[in-house]
Parts: structure tokens; sequence; C-alpha cells
């Protein structure tokens, strides 16, 4: 099955299947630049706020995603995958350079 | 011989999230031999060519990162001088007994500057190579030497604040050498610190973070820079994350290549550099040369290396 994630920020939209984790899918929107860490649930860089939607996720490090924020919906990118249309929030590390546009990119 | 005093790290103890997916990936896939389950689930491994019991023992818990370092010492007596002068530096020390961790006699304990825990220990049992001690030929058997084909644990790196004092504490009261630095151009403040007590270019290095006790990785050693381009072809062929690929390092000569175990803890295998002579002035690399200092086949300073550790 594949769903559509949405940035939030930019309204950029990716496909992403569901045993395909959020980050891998973001990765194939090709931005350059996107810090990314461990892939493994450990370092926190790939924090995002799921906005709406469902996921299911594997473990992650209670360092960077508290009981708090799973509730919420605010984990690692790297480690949830959709089960319906997403949208989200990039929270972590590589927010300034996931929701730079492309004019943005060209006029720095 | 005169290496004498502290004689390497010998214990890395890793926390994973999740260990069936550790075990993949350090036994059936980095090639290191799995020795022991504990009746806490621990799990403990050791690399073929080295002849103690273990050197890596991994937890599982819901954080991933580094729960304490270890080195090996050269007999009971350093054990107690060394306890005396870690004291006299102002840190406290615990005692742990024999057979608290298991195949170790008693260890001693101290939280470092960093904000690391560090031990020490003298003994702990030896079960060899697989090729015995008397006549040993120089080749074990099919599948001793697999994966990987990595020989031993070598050194670790480490994340956290107070380095300069964490350089003071090892070479003034371990008998270190600082064989390598790395500073900043303008400030000239210290960034990355290379600690030998050996003929290694570093047995420990500690880099500059903003928080106290963080991983950055645990390094293991390969015959050659042949068999660190093999790895990297296991590492794609199984879709390990890689975080640098082949390279070589300014800093300590070694040809590497990073990737992440699935906790996310960075790992990496490495071979050649320099032999190091406690008599060697300290080289010092500064940030207007990071890239050639860090990665010096391409000189390019990767981000997630400065800034991702767990």
């Amino acid at each position: 099955m594949r769903y559509t994630v949405t940035l939030a920020e930019t309204g950029e939209t990716y496909p992403c299947g569901e045993t395909e984790n959020l980050l891998e899918g973001m990765l194939r929107l090709g931005k350059k630049g996107i810090p990314v860490g461990c892939r493994g649930g450990g370092c926190g860089v790939c924090k995002i706020e799921v906005v709406s939607g469902n996921i299911t996720t594997k473990v992650m490090s209670r360092d960077h995603v508290s009981e708090e924020d799973q509730a919420a919906g605010r984990v690692l990118a790297c480690r949830a995958f959709p089960a319906s249309d997403i949208t989200l929030r990039v929270i972590g590390l590589m927010k300034k350079n996931v929701c730079r546009t492309k004019t943005q990119a060209l006029a720095a | 011989m005169a290496l004498r005093g502290v004689l390497r790290l010998g214990e890395v103890a890793i926390r994973v999230l999740d260990m069936a997916e550790a075990r993949q990936h350090y036994g059936d896939r980095m090639g290191l031999h799995e020795v022991m389950e504990d009746a806490k689930g621990q799990v403990y491994y050791k690399a073929w060519d080295e002849h103690d019991h273990h050197s890596i023992v991994l937890r599982q818990t819901d954080r991933a990162g580094m729960d304490y370092f270890a080195f090996k010492v050269f007999d009971d007596a350093t054990l107690d001088s060394l306890e005396k002068r870690i004291k006299a530096f102002g840190l406290a020390v615990e005692h742990i007994d024999a057979g608290v961790y298991p195949k170790s006699g008693r260890r001693i304990q101290c939280v470092l500057p960093s904000g690391h825990t560090m031990q020490l220990y003298a003994h702990k049992e030896q079960i060899g190579n697989s090729l015995g001690y008397r006549n040993p030929g120089t080749t074990p058997d099919e599948g001793v030497i697999r994966g990987f084909r990595i020989n031993r644990l070598d050194h670790a790196l480490l994340g956290g604040i107070n380095i300069d004092e964490n350089a003071k504490f090892f070479t003034e009261v371990l008998d270190f050498n600082m064989s390598e630095k790395l500073i900043d151009h303008d400030s000239g403040a210290t960034l990355v610190v290379f600690l030998s007590c050996s003929i290694k270019p570093h047995d420990i290095a500690f880099v500059l973070q903003p928080e106290a006790n963080k991983f950055h990785h645990v390094s293991f050693l390969l015959e050659s820079a042949h068999d660190v381009i093999k790895a990297a072809d296991m590492i794609g062929k199984y879709r390990i994350p890689v975080d640098v690929g082949p390279n070589r390092h300014g800093i300590t000569r070694g040809a590497t290549i990073y990737y992440y175990d699935p906790s996310g803890n960075r790992n990496e295998v490495f071979a050649e550099g320099y032999i190091y002579y406690p008599d060697t002035p300290t080289i010092v690399w500064d940030t207007s040369e990071l890239g050639n200092a860090v990665f010096a086949q391409d000189n390019v300073v990767r981000a997630s290396f400065l800034e991702v550790l767990t």
C-alpha cells in the first residue's frame, strides 16, 4: 500500500509505501543537505510531528522521543511508517534544509 | 617489552534498542563471535584475534549510546597505583568486586570530566584466538575470520564537555600521550583530542560537544585497506546505513568506513595508519584544514560526522 505524505510547511508531497519509513520517502525529494543521521532511531536529527494521519513505529531512543512526544505524534522519521495519507512537520535538526524551498535555495 | 600501565581499550558496553537486530548486525554481519548471554539478556562478543573473553557488551534498553568503556591494565599493582592517582586528581573512585562483571576481576570506576563512565581492570578470563599458544600456526579454521574480517576492538571516540580536562587526566594520571589534536583556527579552542597509551595513533579520543557523555563511535581494526573495501561491499549488500563511505583520515592516517548499527550507534572499521612512539611531538590540525584533517581523500567535511551522536 502506498500513501501520500505532505510537508505542512511547503505543501510538497511524496509517495511512501507502508513498509518504507518516512525518511526514505523524504530523501527521494532530492533536497540537498538533509542531514541524514543514524537511520536507526538513535540520534534524533530526523524528528517530525505528524499533524494528521496514522503511522506505525519501531522502537526509538527515549533520549529523543519521550512518551508524551510519541503520544502527540512527535517521532523520528526513520522509524515511522505510514498507515494512511500523512501530513507532517519537520521539527528536528533537518528542518532548515527540508523546509527550504527552491526559491529560497536559489536566493541564498 | 616496555608496555606497562594501561594496556588497551578492553571493553565497550553499548546500548541497543532491539537485541535481535543488534545480534544480526554485530554477529552475522560484522562477524564478531558471540561468546555469552547473561541472565539479564546482555550479549557478549569478541573479535577473533582477541585473547580475552569479550570486548563488546550489548544491553537492550530504550536509549541508544554507551553505558561505559573499560581499559585493561597490566596487573593488580597498576590498578592500586592508578586508584591513588585518580583520587589525587580529584575524581571519586568506585570499587567493583571481582565477578560482578562476568569473567572479570575487580574493577575500579570513575566518571570523567566529559561525563563518561570509565572502568579499569587487570584480569579477564582469556579464551584465546582459537590457534593455541604452542606451535599455533598462522591461520584459524574456516569461519573464524568472517563477516567484516575484524581482528580486534581498537579505539573509541566519545563526545562530551571539558575535553581539555579529560586530556589532562589521561596524560597526567593514566600516562597516555596526546598524539594529535584538532583545534579551532581562530580561537585555538580544542575540538578533538587523540590519546595513546600504546604504539597506536589513538586508543581513545574525545570530541567537544555541548552535552556530556555522548557516544561518537567504536572502532575495529581490519587487516588491510583492501579489507575496508570488502567490508564496504558487505555494508552495501546488507543495506547497513553508511555515515561516510571508504576514505582516509588525515588525523591518524587510517583507511576508514563509518556506518551505524540498527540502533543508530556509529561503528568504524579501519586499517593502516602509523606507529606512534611517545617521544613524537603532538601533531596539531586546525579548522582551516578541517576537510583534510577528517577525510583526506576528498577533503569534504560531513555535517553528520560532527553532529550525529548517540
